[in-house]
């Protein structure tokens, strides 16, 4: 029996893990990454429609944004089980940009939550709660996406956290024009796909055009910001030739480049559905083109997935439970979606 | 402040705020399911409505312990890097259950909040029971993770430090796991529903509620359910509690020395209650000594041997006065409470005697001085699950993992930790007084409404 093989890499337990992360942060950034984006549309509600823009997006991501928000937690997890080193070093590392996330992912979580339950009129409420929550969420996807940035770009990889200047070892890292790149990459794309979710939840079509021309304006971001932030990367970096080397990367990136055209042809003649599902194709090509380009490294650019790995036994008990965790998700949030999907409900 | 300093108290307020949020979100479900049930079961409106503003509570509560505890999943690696790098191999399978757990809390408590119409209600209830299984098992593998911290085991200690052939299922059944799975799953219950229960009495005893049937008739109902599950709960943890000393006794027994003050090995050690460890003079002063007191409760023996601080090296040992008093803290509080709980458990049995013999009985209503003793103690479960931290994080001192790792040696090479210690501290006060506020609105709420507007706002499903 011969080993399954990757590009020459030989596939055993720690690229899987690595293979699961990629998936949970897929997860992430289709599902949370669409409440982040909710929240930059509340910012930026504007127009005759901005009471009803405003409401649209709490009705359609209250019932089900913590469980969103869960699968960043499951990236954290698997990342100190199945690579404990890799874990330490990008938290040493990336400790000021990830600080300022989780003060994001506080503020902006309790903001919403506080705006939902507080007991007075929706002015007060969005006055109070409104401003705090759309900030959070536009400033949190930023540095996601710096953090995503210096990983990629193999700077935190190279880097020794107990030599050099404070600067050298936890700015320079992060403070980068790829990173900054990155991170409007990620904003744009999280506000695409909450633009064009909000299109398909949208009863009143004036208001489903107000998401179409934010979707649209978000696409032009994303593919903008696409296209600049592998320029800008240091030679080093895996991103560099991100589309050059391989078939499997050049299917990634044609299949990109389909999706992002579907996205406005759909937006374009108002097929919502179809806007959708091409605007999470293009996502979720851009997190696995971002997983291949590093791959087999987790932390690039000599951290493969074998060097970092946790010992096998914890590798496959890990992996166990989450195969035994997914086999109980599935079909929950299958239900979760179909209770709340308000189009199967008729008039809902 | 040296930076270790502040990378301690960094996560003990991360901790000491994401668990008063943890225990009320595992607690809270198990009230409102339990006030469903009888909606249920008696088809009165009046406990669907109660349902209704537990969830309520617990979705706020839910929100905020979520995202503390993604706070602190970062936390873990953002100032204990090496500590993460060793034992993530061990830890991580509790963690990614708990994961699972969570998750499954998150979708349930979405289809409990938001699906009052739009699932069948045997669904419902099934959705909020999911919710309140999960919020216990998440509890209980989180404090899996601790067990380990404070007696670690499935692995091999290599010559530099690291762990060799780990074993992440026998990790996760330390001989502390059970002890201490059993006390915090405990804790949970019997803290939220006395401190659930105390509000209720309080506004029970204002006038204006009384003038008010149908507000006094929520709040009777309230303070039923929420000493339903608090006050057995909390009795029960005088047992769960003498496990776990004796189990600390068993495994950590300079944390045993700590917490009781026991500065000489001795046989026939006798049980502090109060004093004040003076760690210069190595005695314990002022305490109320019961002889051989420590050496029963412990070991089940008068004269078994209880080994003192003295015998340990100084820089091996945990700081004893912080140790010692949160100790003493935590079991004042306990027994404070469960004896309230007892009385409480005593009028009801009373009531329902009198009730069933056709008797005109006394209901807990009527009773304003249990209903004072009960708002009075309403923090108290709290404050002991606070305090009970603190002896089983501080008690286990210097080390990170018990004898396997300094915590000195766990931080992260990052300098300049107090700025996120100040910034997390000022941003965990503004979330809880901001919480407070809004919960005291929710029960203001319910005080505003008048008679027949509960019922008129969750009429009963035909």
């Amino acid at each position: 029996m011969t080993a399954l093989t990757l590009g020459g890499v030989p596939i055993g337990l720690p690229e899987i893990a690595a293979g699961v992360m990629a998936l949970a942060l897929n997860a992430y950034a289709l599902l949370g990454g669409a409440d982040f984006g909710g929240g930059v549309w509340d910012l930026l509600a504007r127009g005759p429609r901005r009471a009803a823009q405003r409401a649209l997006i709490a009705e359609t991501i209250a019932p089900i944004w913590e469980a969103n928000h869960v699968w960043l937690i499951l990236v954290v997890v698997l990342c100190f089980t199945c690579f404990p080193p890799a874990f330490a070093q990008l938290a040493t590392v990336l400790h000021v940009p990830l600080t300022l996330m989780l003060v994001g992912i506080v503020l902006r979580g309790s903001a919403f939550v506080f705006r939902a339950y507080d007991v007075q009129s929706d002015d007060v409420k969005q006055r109070r709660w409104g401003l705090p929550f759309a900030v959070a969420s536009l400033v949190t996807p930023v540095l996601l996406g710096v953090t995503l940035g210096a990983l990629a770009s193999g700077a935190v990889g190279a880097v020794d956290p107990t030599r050099g200047t404070f600067a050298e070892r936890f700015v320079a890292p992060w403070a980068t024009p790829f990173s900054l790149a990155i991170g409007a990459l990620t904003l744009a794309l999280f506000a695409l796909l909450a633009a064009t979710y909000l299109t398909v939840e949208a009863d009143d079509p004036a208001l489903a055009d107000d998401f179409r021309r934010r979707a649209l304006a978000a696409q032009a971001a994303t593919v903008l910001a696409a296209a600049v932030a592998p320029l800008l990367a240091p030679a080093e970096s895996p991103m560099r030739g991100v589309a050059a080397e391989g078939a499997l990367a050049r299917l990634i990136a044609v299949a990109a480049a389909v999706c992002a055209a579907a996205v406005c042809v759909a937006l374009w003649r108002r097929r919502w559905l179809l806007a959708r599902l091409a605007a999470q194709g293009e996502a979720a090509c851009l997190v696995w083109g971002w997983a291949w380009a590093q791959f087999p490294a987790v932390i690039p650019p000599n951290g493969t997935a074998a060097r970092l790995a946790a010992p096998p036994a914890t590798l496959a008990w890990a992996l166990g439970a989450l195969a035994v965790g997914t086999a109980i998700l599935l079909p929950s949030f299958v239900y979760l979606f179909r209770v709340f999907d308000r189009h199967r409900q008729g008039a809902g | 402040m040296t930076d270790l300093l502040a990378a301690r108290s960094q996560m003990a307020v991360s901790l000491a705020f994401h668990i008063v949020f943890a225990a009320l979100g595992i607690a809270l479900p198990v009230l409102m399911c339990v006030a469903e049930w009888r909606a249920r079961r008696t088809g009165d409106p009046g406990y669907r409505a109660l349902a209704k503003r537990w969830a309520k509570g617990t979705a706020i509560l839910f929100a905020v312990g979520a995202v503390s505890g993604t706070v602190l999943s970062f936390e873990l690696g953002l100032l204990w890097p090496t500590f993460m790098a060793r034992s993530g191999a061990a830890i991580g399978l509790p963690f990614a259950l708990e994961g699972f757990a969570f998750f499954t809390e998150a979708i349930f408590l979405g289809i409990y909040l938001y699906g009052w119409d739009r699932v069948p209600p045997r669904a419902h209830l099934a959705a909020g029971i999911i919710v309140a299984v999960s919020g216990t098992l998440s509890g209980i593998f989180v404090v899996l993770v601790n067990a380990w911290m404070n007696a670690p085991v499935g692995f091999a200690l290599a010559a530099d430090g690291t762990l060799r052939d780990v074993d992440p299922l026998r990790a996760m059944g330390s001989p502390a796991a059970l002890a201490e799975a059993l006390h915090m799953t405990l804790a949970a219950y019997a803290a939220t529903g006395m401190a659930v229960a105390g509000v209720h009495a309080l506004l029970l005893r204002r006038p204006a509620t009384r003038a008010d049937r149908v507000a006094a008739a929520f709040h009777r109902r309230a303070l039923g359910v929420a000493l339903l599950v608090g006050a057995p709960s909390m009795i029960l943890q005088a047992v769960a509690g003498h496990y776990s000393a004796a189990t600390v006794a068993r495994v950590q027994p300079v944390k045993l020395a700590a917490l009781e003050g026991q500065w000489t090995t001795m046989r026939g050690a006798p049980l502090r209650i109060g004093g004040w460890p003076d760690e210069r003079a190595q005695r314990t002063r002022w305490a109320l000594e019961i002889p051989y007191g420590l050496s029963l409760l412990a070991f089940d023996d008068p004269h078994a041997l209880v080994r003192g601080l003295g015998d340990v090296p100084p820089n091996d040992r945990p700081p004893v006065l912080v140790t010692h008093l949160a100790f003493q803290t935590m079991v004042g509080c306990g027994m404070l409470s469960a004896l309230v709980a007892a009385w409480a458990l005593w009028a009801l049995y009373q009531s329902r005697r009198a009730r069933r013999a056709g008797r005109p009985g006394v209901g807990l209503a009527g009773r304003p001085r249990l209903l004072l003793a009960l708002g009075i103690t309403a923090p108290a479960g709290f404050v002991a699950i606070e305090a009970g931290w603190v002896v089983t994080e501080v008690g286990r001192q210097p080390w990170i993992v018990q004898g396997v790792l300094r915590t000195a040696d766990a931080v992260t090479p990052m300098p300049g930790l107090v700025v996120p210690f100040a910034g997390f501290t000022l941003l965990y006060v503004l979330l809880a007084a901001v919480v407070v506020w809004l919960l005291r609105r929710q029960i203001d709420a319910t005080e505003r409404t008048g008679p027949g507007r509960l019922t008129a706002e969750y009429p009963a499903r035909a």
